[in-house]
């Protein structure tokens, strides 16, 4: 099947450079048949994408070890699961992946837009092919999924035990829809400027494509926090690492660019930002593509320097330069129609919220780049670490929950004074009954950024709350109907207004448990051995024993560990650490188990009041005495015997276990930010689900029915 | 057979491709494209008014100023559906010579 | 154009306002200029204070000033051990021989082991380095690397 693996990508880089002439051409010289098949090439190369995206995953399935691909990153003793998300564990994989995605969404806006837009739809189909060839030129000649191996092994190496975790599955695919479908309103947005079809036609069209990329991206970034913390060894759900920014950056231009697109729609403003919003978050989401693969940054996901980084930087560059270029012949064009009529209306807030939003963009660039920054100024390369992001960072994200807040009070064009103050009476009360309640819990007013984060979030929790309440009442007076049929039809008639309330309910919670457990976690690194207890936030973790388990993929040694409070025993933590054999040959048969791969398993009790974390490391340099010599008696042991041997130095472990290093976290409402991100997830679904068309002509009928009648009055 | 399923691939993509090539000279559906290009912003205004009247019945807006606010937006979308209507005429008179 | 037609002023006092858009945007487009000027000055002032440089072993047993703190880049060489709490551990050069000794506390990240490329802020004290507490970093090996890497090495 590699050939035909092999011919559908060639041929998909048929279809996607042809595509490109043919809508340019339809373009240009207005015959529409040209334009049609260009929309069509489209189409074909997601088939063709999708004939070879089966094929590469059912050689993962099946364990066909001819392709090279296969064997050096799954085996036959790989869960089917894992076989499965084995395919995007590559750089070839991943790359398919990315670009199958792409041509996905690709084909769905073209066919939902295939009576619209008719000027702008082939430059828009351009550009989405020229994102395609480019990845498919990048698989095709750099990185091919569908190398033969030669001779073809019998087992293959078998998936790095690190990705050995339930969110591959989710967390990659989420990332790269979050990224392509931002690619479909930057390419409309390019298709507008091109044909200086400026109005926010297209922003309409592909309102949804960018709301399920923010949707996506933003779960994928979270889910890689999540992931994080009950997975890996240090306790920590969000570090500064270059690649984890690399996924958040495009997510915040992209939040700035949802809300400033309503100003272009409802009063024409904003053109400039919008359109350069929407840009800047196409080439951040290439650049986040970049990132993870080019080894140009130093960071936990980085890899090695890699062929792959000076195309994709030059691609970068062409983008930027097409974009600024761009926008600035196009200024004339982006004048806006309405103005800004007072500095108390929501359309200020919006742009207030923009400037925040960028801002925080800037911040996480400048921090993120500077190594390359200060080596091109100085000479030497020089970083920052988490303290200079948080100290920036964070009083950013307390400006932004505040705005969240401010913003539904305040009306469009120009808010009454009297109103606004009014409105905000009720919320400004609940924020302040909130600070009191809080200086009383202990140690939290010597943390003035922690409470002041903890009353927007106050605040912003009681302004929905008003808002809700006052919906609701406007809803039953206009149509008289009962509290819970009046909340369900404010919510399906104004899915964005209100979907928008729930999305920043949930980033008020999210981020009251980032500031929480941030600034009241305890952590206590120390080295225990079996029947010794130590005391950490408020609880007493007590070391029952020493374990040891054994499978044919790994030895594990971990801990049992007793969790009290109070006295009372609340749970049996049972972290450990897996050991994978090395396949080095000049390793003994049981010692290649310590030299090789090991991975944490936490021991994690989370509560939506705290988490206790636990991670344990086994001192395996003190059985390193057995292990040698069981080595230097058995060097050719392997199969059962071997089997044995591992087990006598797990028995060994448990009877007699060398003090072991304990990493001990406890953090307050950790669980809070995982809250938060589904409530933003709720919202987000509110605000994408399609509006029942029936409703929305019954509404239209008796609109026009009024204005009809105002028309023939006048 | 990895060949054969290859032609097929090849046949099918540019089948798919082709087909409108083959047809020749699309009919030029331009007003129709011109009747949608109205409608959305048409939606949008309908949008601005509900929304002023939810701004007004939950307290953000004085009555003064939504009156105001009310009226010149219904004169907006007046002349909006006058457009419309306009090109709706203009497409079935179009429709009849053809 | 529609809309620009329409705000007719509907109150007397508008009229004055309508005098002063102009103004009032650059006025605001000043003012917004300016805080971004200013948030950027003191973006790149704190960051050159507060950056590490990068180094490596070589670069490090060269010249090091104790108050300092430094990004070690490097491989781990095979013989690491535990004293206590601590982590003693030799960082090599990526090519070449030159090493030097760490001594860290902290997190020992999961692929950490010897030949494994690691990054660890530290300060020189006497002949020995310090690493900064959690500071090491372990690169996540041959994941995206060239093809035909043996996982084992």
């Amino acid at each position: 099947m590699l050939n035909l693996g092999r011919v559908c990508l060639s041929l998909a880089l048929l279809i996607a450079l042809y595509g490109i002439a043919a809508s340019l051409y339809g373009a240009s010289s207005g015959k529409r048949q040209w334009v049609d098949s260009g929309r069509r090439a489209v189409y074909a190369l997601a088939g063709v994408l999708t004939l070879a995206f089966v094929v590469l995953e059912a050689a993962f399935l099946r364990s066909d070890f001819s392709f090279e691909l296969v064997g050096s990153h799954s085996s036959t003793t790989t869960p089917t699961f894992y076989k499965a998300t084995a395919m995007w564990s590559s750089q070839e994989g991943s790359l398919l992946l990315w670009v199958w995605l792409l041509a996905l969404w690709s084909s769905l806006v073209l066919f939902a837009t295939r009576r619209r837009l008719r000027e702008i739809a082939p430059y828009a189909t351009a550009v989405l092919l020229g994102f395609a060839a480019f990845f498919v030129a990048l698989v095709v000649f750099l990185a091919s999924p569908f190398e033969l191996a030669d001779p073809r092994p019998a087992e293959g190496v078998g998936l790095q035990p690190l990705l050995r975790h339930p969110s591959m599955m989710v967390h990659p695919p989420m990332l790269y829809s979050g990224y392509t479908l931002f690619a479909v309103p930057f390419a409309f947005a390019i298709g507008a400027l091109i044909t200086r079809r400026l109005s926010p036609d297209w922003i309409a069209a592909t309102r949804r494509f960018a709301l399920a990329a923010w949707f996506f991206l933003g779960l994928g970034v979270l889910l890689g926090a999540r992931w994080s913390w009950s997975e890996l060894g240090w306790g920590g759900y969000w570090a500064w690492d270059p690649v984890e920014n690399a996924s958040l950056m495009p997510w915040l231009t992209g939040t700035a660019f949802l809300h400033s697109a309503m100003i272009q729609e409802k009063r024409g403003m904003l053109k400039v930002w919008n359109v350069s919003l929407v840009l800047a978050t196409g080439v951040l989401a290439v650049l986040g593509t970049f990132l993870v693969r080019s080894g140009i940054l130093e960071s936990i996901h980085a890899f090695g320097a890699s062929t792959l980084g000076k195309p994709f930087l030059g691609f970068i560059a062409v983008l930027v330069a097409g974009c600024v270029v761009l926008v600035l012949t196009r200024l004339g064009d982006l004048r806006p129609q309405g103005r800004f009529e007072s500095l108390l209306s929501r359309e200020s807030i919006f742009l207030l919220n923009n400037l925040v939003l960028v801002g925080l963009c800037f911040v996480i660039f400048w921090g993120t780049f500077f190594p390359l920054i200060s080596e091109a100024v100085t000479g030497q390369r020089a970083s920052v670490g988490p303290p200079w992001f948080d100290r920036y960072t964070v009083p950013l994200a307390i400006a932004l929950v505040l705005l969240s807040g401010v913003g539904p009070v305040i009306a469009w064009r120009r808010a009454t004074l009297r109103n606004a103050r009014r409105n905000f009476r009720l919320p400004a009360a609940a924020t302040a009954a909130a600070a009191l309640a809080l200086m009383r819990v202990p140690g939290v007013w010597r943390q003035p950024l922690a409470l002041l984060m903890f009353c927007a979030a106050a605040f912003v929790l009681a302004v929905v709350v008003q808002e809700v309440w006052r919906g609701m009442r406007a809803r039953r007076v206009m149509s008289g109907e009962s509290a819970p049929v009046a909340l369900a039809s404010l919510l399906r008639r104004n899915r964005h207004r209100y979907g928008g309330y729930v999305v920043h309910i949930g980033v008020a919670v999210l981020f009251v448990g980032v500031a929480a457990s941030s600034t009241f976690q305890h952590v206590r690194d120390i080295r225990l051995s079996p029947g010794q207890t130590v005391s950490v936030g408020g609880y007493e973790v007590h070391y029952l024993r020493a374990t040891s388990k054994l499978s044919p993929e790994k030895v594990t040694l971990g801990a049992l560990l007793e969790l009290r409070r109070d006295g009372r025993r609340v749970a049996t933590l049972a972290p450990s650490r897996g050991y994978y054999p090395s396949r080095d040959p000049s390793l003994g048969p049981t010692g290649r188990y310590f030299d090789g791969e090991a991975t944490s398993e936490v021991g994690l009790r989370a509560g939506l009041r705290r988490d206790v974390w636990t991670a344990v490391e086994p001192d395996v340099g003190a059985m390193r005495r057995m292990i040698d010599g069981i080595d230097r008696r058995f060097p050719l042991a392997a199969g059962d015997s071997a089997t044995v041997m591992l087990g006598a130095i797990g028995d060994r472990y448990e009877v007699r276990p060398p003090p072991a290093s304990f990493r001990l976290i406890v953090s307050p409402l950790v669980g809070w930010i995982w809250l938060g991100g589904m409530i933003v997830a709720a919202g987000g679904l509110i605000a994408l689900w399609p509006a029942p068309s029936a409703a929305r002509r019954r509404t239209s009928a008796a609109y026009r029915a009024r204005l009809g009648r105002e028309l023939s009055r006048a | 057979m990895e060949f054969v399923l290859s032609l097929l691939v090849l046949a099918a993509a540019v089948a798919v491709i082709a087909a409108p090539l083959r047809r020749g000279r699309a009919p030029d559906p331009a007003p129709d494209a011109e009747i949608a290009a109205l409608e959305a912003p048409k939606e949008a205004k309908y949008r601005e008014i509900r929304d002023a009247e939810l701004d007004f019945r939950t307290d953000k807006l004085s009555g003064a100023d939504y009156r105001a606010l009310d009226r010149a937006l219904r004169a907006e979308a007046i002349e909006l559906l006058r457009q419309l209507d306009a090109a709706r005429e203009a497409a079935t008179k179009e429709g009849s010579c053809a | 154009m529609l809309t620009r037609s329409l705000e007719r002023p509907e109150r007397p006092w508008d009229s004055r306002r309508a005098v002063d858009p102009t103004r009032k945007r650059r006025l605001r487009l000043l003012v917004a200029l300016g805080t971004a000027v200013l948030l950027a000055g003191a973006l790149v002032y704190t960051s050159l204070g507060a950056a590490s440089d990068a180094t490596t072993p070589s670069r490090l047993a060269a010249s090091a000033s104790p108050d300092r703190s430094y990004r070690l880049t490097g491989r781990v060489m095979p013989g690491y051990r535990r004293a206590g709490d601590e982590l003693v551990f030799l960082v090599r050069d990526r090519v070449g021989s030159a090493s030097v000794p760490v001594r860290y506390v902290g997190v020992v990240p999961d692929p950490f082991r010897a030949g494994r490329e690691v990054i660890v802020t530290v300060r020189k004290r006497g002949p020995v380095f310090i690493g900064e507490k959690d500071s090491l970093v372990t690169k996540c090996p041959s994941k995206f690397s060239s093809r035909g890497t043996d996982h084992s090495s």
